[in-house]
Parts: C-alpha cells; sequence; structure tokens
C-alpha cells in the first residue's frame, strides 16, 4: 500500500522524522518498502500565471509568456511546452531557484529573447512523471504563492509491504492507529458525521446472500455536477497514492476507500432499476464490468443485482452498465461488508485483481460502511454539489462478524517470548491498538475493535504485544532442552561423500530442472510413465523427469557449445513417476538418482597423458569407485542392456546383489544423432539409496599362511565375457580362490577369428595351511578344465 | 730406489689418474691380483732368508696398504663422480603439470547447502526429506492456509492434473516430521521447491532448507538465539541482525531476520536472510501434539540467496546454467 505521508501525518504526527517514522514501521511488521520524496527543495518556485502568450519571433515552437507572480508584477518567460496559453496557472521558477534536478534558475536569452524563469511541468518539480507539458494548476491556484505550502510540499510517497493478515492497514485511519501505540501519540479522525438528507429519493436494499454479505447500504445524491473537478489537494493525494484521478465521484470513492479502508462504488442511479438485491450470481449469469471485460459467472459468485440484472460483482468491480460517466447526474452510492470467505479467490478465479477485492478478501471492518458513505457523501456535496438522499441499509444482525474477548495468560506470554514483559506495558499495547482491556487472574482479556479480523487466540495477543513491544527487545539465547540424535544407519554411505567421490574423479556437479520437455523424454524413450503439470511455465518445462540424463546432456551441450571439449558433470536428484495405481492413496513415485556423463578425452589434455577419449571402461571405473563406497561383499553384476538410449554393444544394467540399480555406457548413437551431438557420450544413472546401501564392516581373520599365484592364457569364443569367465572360476575352484584378475586381453593375429585370449591371474590362498605346488596345479587344472567344459575354451599353449 | 719403489710409484701415479672403476679394477688386478706386482712380491718372500724375509714382509705389506689405500680413495672419487651425473642426467622439469590432476567439484548451492547442513546437524538437528509432489493438506492445510486465502496467492503454485502440486516450500516436512513423532524434535528439511515464476531473481526451482524445533521449552528468544548463532556460523563474522515482525500462516509470533550487508557501492543495507516464527498452535494441533505442553519455532532459508551472498554470485540464473567456467570456480 501507497500513501503519502503528509495525509498520515495529518491523522497522527508523531515527532520523529520520516527515516525514524519508517523504521519503526518496519521493525512494527509494516515493512517500508519504498519512499519516494516529491517536491523536496522547491524554494523560488511559485504559482505562476500566464497572461500573454505570444508566437516567439525567430522560433518556431517558442513561446513569450508574460507571467504574472501576483502583486501586480509580471516577468517575460520563453517556453517550449505545447499547453503553453493565456490563463493558465503553473509552477513558475524564478531566478536563483533551484530544481529538484539540481537545475539552477537563470537569466537567459533564447534564441534572441530574454527569459527570467522557467515554467515547469510536474516531472520537473518532483512531483509526478508527466514531462509532457506543463503542469497544469487549477484556475483558484492563488498566483504568486510558493507552490511548495499550495502543494502541501515536500511530501513523500511511502510504500508498505502488507502481510495478508493486517487488512485493517490498508487504510489511513487503520494504519494511524499502529502508528498511534507505536509512538504513543494522539490520533485525529477524519470527520463521519451523519449528513442530513434533503431529498427524500431512495432506493430499497434487500439481502439474500446471508452470511457473504450481512450488511450493505446506500444513498442517492441527485443533481451532481458531472463535470466539476476534484480538487488538487485530493487529486495530489491519489496520486501520491499511487492512483490517478478519474473523475470527482470516482475518486472520492477512492479517496474513502484510502482514507478508511473500505472499498465503495456509485452507480449512475439513472440507470439502475428497481430495487438492489445482493445474491449469488446464477450459473452462465453474464456480467460485462468497467474494464470493458464481459464475464461468465457462477454460484460462486456474489453479484449485486436490481430488478432486471447484475450491476456488480461483489467485493470485485461494478458493473459497466451502471457506471457513473461524464453525464451522470444522480448517483447511488453503496457501501457493503463481504465476509472473506465469500471473496477470496474469485477475482483470482476470473484472473482480476482490485483494490476492493484485495481488501475484501482480506476482511474489512463491518462497522466502517457508514461511516464511509458519510464521509463520501460530505465530501461529494462539497466537490461536486447535489441533494443526498436518506441512508438505506439492510443488515443482518446475527451474520455481522463479532469479535471474541481473547484471554492472555502472563506464564504463557513469557514462556512463548522467553521474556517478562511488564503488565502495565502489555496492558498499555493492547488498549493502544483500540482493544478493550480487563484484567483477569492470571492476566487479562482483550476484545479486539471490529477492524481486526485477525485476533482470534492468545498467540494473536502473544504477537500484537511483542511486535509492538519490539523484537529488538527479545533476549538472545541458545535453546537448552532434551538432546536426541537422529543420525542416519552408517551403514548407509551419505549422497555428500558419492559428490565428493566423483567431484575427486574430476566431475563437476549440475543442477538441472526437474522439469523438462515432453519432446525431450520421448527422444530418449523415457515419457513413459511421466507425469504432467497442469500448468507449466512453458512446454520446455512441462514434464516431471523420468531421469537425470536428459538434463545432464543438455547441460553437456551447454558446455560443448562454449569451447569446452572435455566435459564431465553429474547431478543428483530424484526422478518422478506415475503412481502404480489411479487411486488417491497412492503416491507418485520420487526416486533418488546420482548420473554423470563424460566426453572428451579420457584424461585431462597433458603433455604425457594418454591422448585416447573416454571409453566405456573410464565410466565403468568412475562408477564402480562410487559403487565401492558401500563396501565389500555384495555382489555386483553388469549385465546386457537393451534400452533404446544406450550403444546395444557398450552398455550393461548393473544389479545389486540381484536388485536392478541402473545402467551405464555409451549413449546410442541414433540417440546423439537425435540430439545433434557430434561427440561420443558415456554416462551412468543409478538409483542412489541402492547403490550407497553399504553393509556394515564385519573383519574377517586374516590367513596366516602365504598365497600362491598362477597365471594362466585362456583362449576362448570372442562371446564369452569376463563375467562369465569369473563365475565359472569362482565355481569350479571354490573358496581357495580368493582373488582373479585379468592382466591381458589379445584378439588378432596367431589366434582364430572369433577368438580372443585372456591372461589371467589365480590368486590362491587357504586359511588352514600351506598351499603346495600339487595343490596349485589341482586348482588350475580345475579352472582350465570348467573353461574348455563350459566356455569352449582352451589353454594357451 | 730399488725396481719396487719405482713401479709402486708409477702404479700410485695411474691409480690417481684412473679415468674410469673398470680402468681402476685393471690395475687393482694387475697389482694385488693373484698375479699381480704385489702378490707376486709376497709370494717371494718364502725364498728368502728369515731376517731378510721379516724386513721385506714390512716393506711389501707396506707397499701394499698405500696401493689399497689409493685405489678405495680414487674408487670413492669415481662413484661420487659418476652418482653425480646420473643425478644430473636424471634432472626433470618440476615445472611441467602432473598427470591427471583432475578435480571436479560439487555446486555451490549443494557446497551452501552441505555447510548449512552440517552447521544444525552439530545443534542436535535430524535431517529429514519429503515429496517434492505434495498434496494440499501438507503443503497449505495442514500448515493453517485456508482454502483461498490470500497467503496462497503468494505461492505460485505449479498443479498437477489430479490436484496434487509441487511443493512450494520445505514447510510441509516439518507436517510429516511432527505427525507420529514425540517430542523434543529438533529436525531440517533440505531440499527442492518450485514456484510458478521465472525471471532475472526467481526461477521456477530453488532450494531452502526448513528448520524445526519443538520441545517443552522453546521460546522466540530461543529461536532469536538459534538463528543469530547460525548465521554467524555460516558467514564466519558477525552481523548486526534485526528480528522484523511479519506473518505466515504456520508461525505465530512470525519474523523476518535481516542482516545488515556491505553493498558493492561501500554503503550498507538490510537483506532479508530468513523467514522465521513460533509454530502455530493449529499446525501443532493439525499434527497431534498438544500446544499447551509444547512449544516449538520453525525457520525457512532459501539456499540460493545464502550461496549467492557467501559466494559473490550476482545472477541467480547462472546456478541452474551448469557452466563449466561458472562451476569451476566453486571445486
Amino acid at each position: 500500500m501507497k500513501f503519502s505521508e503528509n495525509w498520515l501525518r495529518e491523522l497522527v504526527n508523531p515527532n520523529v522524522d520520516r527515516a525514524e517514522l519508517c523504521h519503526r514501521l518496519t521493525m512494527a511488521g509494516l515493512e517500508v518498502e519504498g519512499v519516494e520524496p516529491l517536491g523536496a527543495g522547491l524554494g523560488g518556485i511559485v504559482v505562476g500565471e500566464i497572461v500573454e502568450c505570444e508566437k516567439h519571433p525567430n522560433a518556431d515552437k517558442l513561446r513569450v509568456c508574460k507571467v504574472s507572480t501576483g502583486a501586480g508584477e509580471f516577468v517575460q518567460i520563453v517556453c517550449g511546452a505545447p499547453n503553453a496559453r493565456a490563463g493558465l496557472k503553473a509552477p513558475l521558477a524564478t531566478i536563483g531557484a533551484a530544481l529538484p534536478n539540481g537545475l539552477v534558475i537563470k537569466q537567459a536569452q533564447l534564441r534572441g529573447v530574454d527569459s527570467f524563469g522557467m515554467l515547469c511541468s510536474a516531472k520537473e518539480i518532483g512531483v509526478d512523471a508527466d514531462a509532457s507539458g506543463l503542469m497544469e494548476l487549477p484556475a483558484d491556484a492563488p498566483t504568486g504563492a510558493p507552490l511548495a505550502a499550495y502543494l502541501a510540499l515536500p511530501d513523500a510517497s511511502i510504500e508498505l509491504k502488507m502481510t495478508p493478515n493486517r487488512p485493517d492497514c490498508l487504510g489511513l485511519v487503520g494504519l494511524a492507529y499502529d502508528v498511534a501505540a507505536l509512538f504513543g501519540a494522539p490520533l485525529a479522525e477524519p470527520p463521519h458525521d451523519p449528513v442530513a438528507s434533503t431529498v427524500d429519493t431512495r432506493r430499497d436494499i434487500r439481502l439474500e446472500a446471508g452470511a457473504d454479505c450481512p450488511r450493505y447500504l446506500g444513498r442517492v445524491i441527485e443533481g451532481v455536477d458531472p463535470g466539476a473537478p476534484s480538487p488538487l489537494w485530493l487529486a495530489e493525494r491519489l496520486r501520491r497514492a499511487g492512483l490517478r484521478p478519474i473523475s470527482a465521484v470516482v475518486d472520492v470513492t477512492n479517496y474513502v476507500m484510502l482514507e478508511l479502508g473500505q472499498p465503495m462504488h456509485a452507480f449512475d442511479h439513472d440507470t439502475l432499476d428497481g430495487t438492489i438485491v445482493v445474491r449469488r450470481a446464477r450459473d452462465g449469469e453474464a456480467l460485462k464490468l468497467l474494464d470493458d471485460s464481459e464475464r461468465t459467472l457462477d454460484g460462486g459468485f456474489l453479484v449485486i443485482a436490481d430488478d432486471a440484472r447484475a450491476v456488480a460483482l461483489g467485493g470485485v468491480m461494478g458493473g459497466y452498465e451502471t457506471r457513473v460517466t461524464d453525464a451522470s447526474t444522480n448517483i447511488f452510492l453503496e457501501c457493503a461488508h463481504f465476509s472473506p470467505p465469500a471473496i477470496m479467490g474469485r477475482a483470482r478465479k476470473l484472473g482480476m485483481h482490485t483494490d476492493a477485492s484485495h481488501r475484501y478478501e482480506r476482511g474489512v471492518d463491518p462497522e466502517l460502511p457508514r461511516a464511509a458513505v458519510e464521509r463520501a457523501t460530505a465530501l461529494l456535496l462539497a466537490i461536486v454539489g447535489g441533494k443526498a438522499g436518506p441512508i438505506v441499509e439492510a443488515v443482518l444482525p446475527e451474520h455481522l462478524p463479532q469479535r471474541r474477548a481473547v484471554n492472555l495468560r502472563r506464564d504463557r506470554l513469557a514462556r512463548v517470548l522467553g521474556m517478562h514483559v511488564p503488565d502495565a506495558e502489555v496492558a498499555r499495547i493492547l488498549a493502544a491498538l483500540g482493544m478493550h482491556v480487563a484484567t483477569t487472574a492470571d492476566g487479562w482479556q482483550a476484545t479486539p475493535p471490529s477492524r481486526r479480523f485477525d485476533i482470534e487466540i492468545e498467540e494473536d495477543l502473544i504477537e500484537e504485544v511483542v511486535r509492538v513491544h519490539g523484537y529488538d527487545r527479545v533476549p538472545t539465547r541458545a535453546p537448552s532442552g532434551e538432546l536426541k540424535l537422529g543420525l542416519p544407519p552408517e551403514a548407509n554411505v551419505p549422497a555428500t561423500r558419492a559428490r565428493a567421490q566423483l567431484a575427486a574423479r574430476g566431475y563437476y556437479e549440475a543442477v538441472c530442472y526437474s522439469f523438462v520437455a515432453r519432446e525431450c523424454l520421448d527422444r530418449w524413450s523415457r515419457a513413459d510413465g511421466a507425469i504432467a503439470l497442469a500448468n507449466p511455465l512453458s512446454a520446455d518445462l512441462a514434464v516431471m523427469r523420468t531421469s537425470l540424463l536428459p538434463g545432464l546432456v543438455e547441460a553437456l551441450k551447454h558446455n560443448l557449445n562454449r569451447q569446452q571439449d572435455r566435459v564431465r558433470l553429474f547431478e543428483t536428484a530424484r526422478v518422478f513417476a506415475k503412481p502404480a495405481s489411479a487411486s488417491r492413496e497412492d503416491w507418485p513415485v520420487e526416486t533418488r538418482r546420482i548420473a554423470a556423463v563424460a566426453c572428451g578425452r579420457a584424461a585431462p589434455e597433458n603433455w604425457s597423458a594418454d591422448k585416447r577419449t573416454v571409453d566405456y571402461y573410464d565410466i565403468k571405473a568412475d562408477l564402480e569407485t562410487l559403487l565401492a563406497l558401500a563396501g565389500p561383499g555384495r555382489s555386483i553384476e553388469f549385465l546386457p542392456l537393451d534400452r533404446p538410449d544406450f550403444h546395444p554393444g557398450r552398455s550393461a544394467r548393473i544389479a545389486i546383489d540381484g536388485e536392478p540399480v541402473g545402467v551405464v555406457g555409451g549413449l546410442h548413437p541414433r540417440l546423439l544423432k537425435a540430439l545433434d551431438l557430434d561427440v561420443d557420450v558415456y554416462a551412468f544413472e543409478v538409483d542412489l539409496d541402492r547403490a550407497l546401501a553399504g553393509r556394515l564392516p564385519a573383519a574377517a581373520e586374516l590367513s596366516r599362511y602365504p598365497s600362491v599365484r598362477r597365471d594362466i592364457a585362456m583362449v576362448l569364443p570372442q562371446e564369452v565375457t569376463w563375467g562369465q569367465v569369473e563365475s565359472v572360476l569362482r565355481a569350479s575352484v571354490g573358496e581357495v580362490l580368493s582373488e582373479r584378475v585379468v592382466f591381458d586381453q589379445y584378439a588378432g593375429a596367431g589366434l582364430g577369428s572369433g577368438l580372443k585370449s585372456l591372461a589371467i591371474g589365480l590368486i590362491l590362498q587357504d586359511s588352514y595351511r600351506t598351499l603346495t605346488d600339487q595343490d596349485a596345479d589341482r586348482c588350475v587344472g580345475l579352472a582350465v578344465a570348467a573353461l574348455e567344459r563350459e566356455c569352449g575354451g582352451k589353454l594357451r599353449g | 730406489m730399488d725396481v719396487l719403489e719405482s713401479k709402486v710409484r708409477d702404479s700410485l701415479d695411474s691409480i690417481a689418474q684412473a679415468p674410469s672403476i673398470a680402468e681402476l679394477e685393471n690395475l687393482r688386478v694387475g697389482l694385488l691380483g693373484k698375479s699381480g706386482l704385489v702378490t707376486e712380491q709376497l709370494k717371494a718372500l718364502g725364498k728368502l732368508a728369515p731376517d731378510e724375509r721379516k724386513i721385506a714382509g714390512e716393506r711389501v705389506n707396506r707397499v701394499k696398504e698405500s696401493l689399497q689405500d689409493a685405489i678405495s680413495a680414487r674408487r670413492g672419487i669415481l662413484e661420487e663422480a659418476a652418482f653425480s651425473k646420473r643425478l644430473a642426467e636424471e634432472r626433470i622439469d618440476v615445472t611441467l603439470p602432473g598427470r591427471d590432476a583432475d578435480l571436479g567439484g560439487v555446486h555451490p548451492v549443494t557446497r551452501a547447502l552441505e555447510r548449512i547442513t552440517d552447521i544444525f546437524q552439530r545443534l542436535g538437528y535430524r535431517v529429514a526429506e519429503g515429496p517434492e509432489i505434495e498434496d494440499d493438506h501438507h503443503n497449505f492445510e495442514a500448515l493453517n492456509f485456508p482454502p483461498h486465502h490470500p497467503a496462497r496467492a503468494m505461492h505460485d503454485t505449479f498443479y498437477f492434473p489430479d490436484g496434487r502440486l509441487l511443493r512450494t516450500h520445505t514447510s510441509p516436512v516439518q507436517i510429516r516430521s511432527m505427525v507420529g513423532h514425540a517430542p523434543p524434535i529438533r529436525v531440517i528439511a533440505p531440499g527442492k521447491v518450485y514456484r510458478s515464476d521465472s525471471d532475472q531473481t526467481h526461477t521456477p526451482m530453488f532450494h531452502q532448507v526448513e528448520g524445526l524445533l519443538v520441545d517443552e521449552t522453546s521460546s522466540f528468544a530461543d529461536l532469536k538465539g538459534t538463528l543469530a548463532e547460525f548465521v554467524r556460523a555460516f558467514f564466519e563474522r558477525d552481523f548486526e541482525m534485526r528480528f522484523r515482525p511479519s506473518y505466515f500462516p504456520f508461525t505465530e509470533p512470525s519474523a523476518e531476520v535481516d542482516i545488515r550487508w556491505d553493498q558493492d557501492d561501500g554503503s550498507e543495507r538490510w537483506l532479508e536472510v530468513l523467514g522465521c516464527g513460533m509454530v502455530h498452535p493449529n499446525v501443532l494441533r493439525n499434527c497431534g501434539i498438544d500446544p499447551e505442553r509444547y512449544t516449538g519455532f520453525a525457520f525457512g532459508l532459501g539456499v540460493e540467496r545464502f550461496a549467492m551472498l557467501r559466494y559473490g554470485v550476482k545472477d541467480l540464473r547462472q546456478f541452474f546454467e551448469n557452466d563449466l567456467r561458472f562451476l569451476k570456480q566453486f571445486a
């Protein structure tokens, strides 16, 4: 909410400067978001009146003006503003005056004609952004008077960032109550004395919406002057509150809304037909609003209707057909109380947000409507004239919100705050905030004023007390209390370590958005089971990702396009899949994953290192070190993978203790092409929790007997994998085989086609005795026989 | 001077000038080997008369010793020279970069998040997680946001067709941490959150850390103490700090925490870094905790904001571009 500082100070004027006022507001929860000083330093600027305005002899766009500075004195001013004309009153900066932008006015010659000052635009004197021409002052502005005094300057537009719980401060008077309480300053409420009716014209009102609208009142004002302008002071206050003056009637309703916080509306009385009815809209009921929009309503909306049709959207905006125009001479001024739940979300549903809906959905004082109508009537009669009819009020007292008394216990206050606030201070604060306070055996009972919708329970009072007393007076203390450690199981490797491990292997962590384009998942053949957002920001961010790889590869591409040819990235995040069934009980499945991508050289460019590019065994090693964090003792298998996004011959699915955990390998060349990538990309993606679920180490006794190593070279068919060889070795030799390594692989000359040779080291060890040569020979014999039998192998000669 | 002495003198000269260990070895064999000069002399001693033998023996032994000493001295010099030569030959350019000195790094948001988590774990907080796809109940209703309440409009929410939503804050984890768990509770919940907003200062996904403490004694003063200590620990310096009244449906009293931050231009201004408050009694009740017996406080912070302040990142969007030139600065 934005308002004029001078206006606030007219209601309550604490003896502090602007900075202190703003600071205290902020520290009371009424955060000052911006302060725009207006019209500071306007000394030497007066109300000037152009009495003659001639064309400049030497310039088409300039005019030579004779300007009165009052008391029979005149100055000659050369002026280029398009609206300069005889009879206009405008700000005149006299010689020696300094404008807010720093310009000092001097006597000057423009195209050979002397100019003794400058006529100014609103922007030049710093009260508005309008620089299109001279600021037009009203005809009754006192010629020669200091402009600052005339415009009630200097002033400031202060903007508050209001929290939704304080609608009472969406009007100057409500804000003034808080300021009065903060500073202990007296409050002067604006007058709202009843205006006696001088005509009998009235319009009946019927309430048909129960608790949604328990109060509605209105009054007819006949014979207003539709052309009368708003007085300068009123227009200025609106402007300084960020509202554009429109017409006197509309300006007055806006003024009262800013002053009291009570939205109100004026209809053209002559366009209304019969009785005013407040009711729910009918399904499909149409209404054209003031903003020229056609709306189709349903029973969720409140409307103000007459005998024929809806004429306003309750709590949101008036109707177009019944609006006050520059031809309206009879008006119907109305004001209502709506219950917040009846208005909440309605404007939003229509994509609208109005000053009225903003206030009503937060809650407006139910006792304000009459004061608002009286205040507006008085202002209107003074500005546009006319004769007021009687106020007609319809009210459903049983539905008016009641402020209940709330208890505040002294002990509870001290316990929640962790400090003692003196009794007298508590009572003073509550009373200063307009509450009716009674003391009880253990504290106080406070009845909040009708404007405070936010005070219903004890905590609300505690907050009020500490807010006004000052958060900065609450001590700063370290909590003491029972401490229970909640550590994750030691066997589960924390994600922190996994990230550190991949970083140690040269990978940088990326963070990608959780939503991607559906086409992206389609390209990866990973759209099955993907969950789409109902209201995505864009098609590119429309579907929850089912894999981390598409995002990582996008990031990899981003870097390839920026002269990085060796890229290694990883990410830990969740992927999302549809729930198992459509039942409400079933939740979408979120799985934590860790994934990595790599392309370019296997090792960073170096004077000596291997210059080959990254391959399957590089990224597999990176994955293996990651899996190794969980410790030994798990069976980790790399099994054939058949996925359209991975290279069929260079990828594997991973199973740990038989459970599927993820995939590793080269991306499919067709996918790379579709992604417009001309480098090979290797990747892995595993389920983080399964990959890192280890076991607690269980130390085994070390064998006291030496190990024996025997090396064999086996010729095997190409398609036999090391994984198969290993399991055959394990099964055939048994526990004595403590380790097996493959230390060479060869295919080519000297071997038949379709064959390869593996050089295998068998490390044999027994826990109970030293193995003899004969024992070792027997083991090698078993191994070779098994490999011959089960893998079609042959010992190489 | 007899023949022996002149031969010995020549030999000593040769030894002193022997150019290599092999050459020296040849000399040694020629003098002290099986048929070397000195050995022959020793053999010849047997033919002498006993009295002559003693004198001649002593003489030959003296010669032998002097030759041995000379050889070993020369050997030492030659070996030292050979060693120096080898060391000189083994010299390399120690300024060339090492092989595979390849270190990556964690993302700055993760770095900040791990630091925040670490600080609170030291204060006895357990790390909790909740789903990122939440329902209205956990994200709003149980946190005391009535349906259509204007406070909801401040959360630009992503919805799914079934009515579920992407959590707009980590606060739902508060609910999940309290339901079915008896106090005392000390929990932090780091994680991704989502809001339908994208511009220079907003990204549709970002990270928060939620904190919650519920026990029989906690107060607003404890909340102030906890957060003051946290901010001091995170930034490793003292700040002028203020708690400013604010509003969140799920806490009361509520506060925003501002720290006094130096601007690039040398001026200072208040920067909002945390939202917090005493857990609203309705929220405790919604979770089956008796607000008369227990009180608690909760706080929430934006990790990106902390990372930006801590590491001097100027543009929020850089966190999500994954540009290696950016990421490499945080390894």
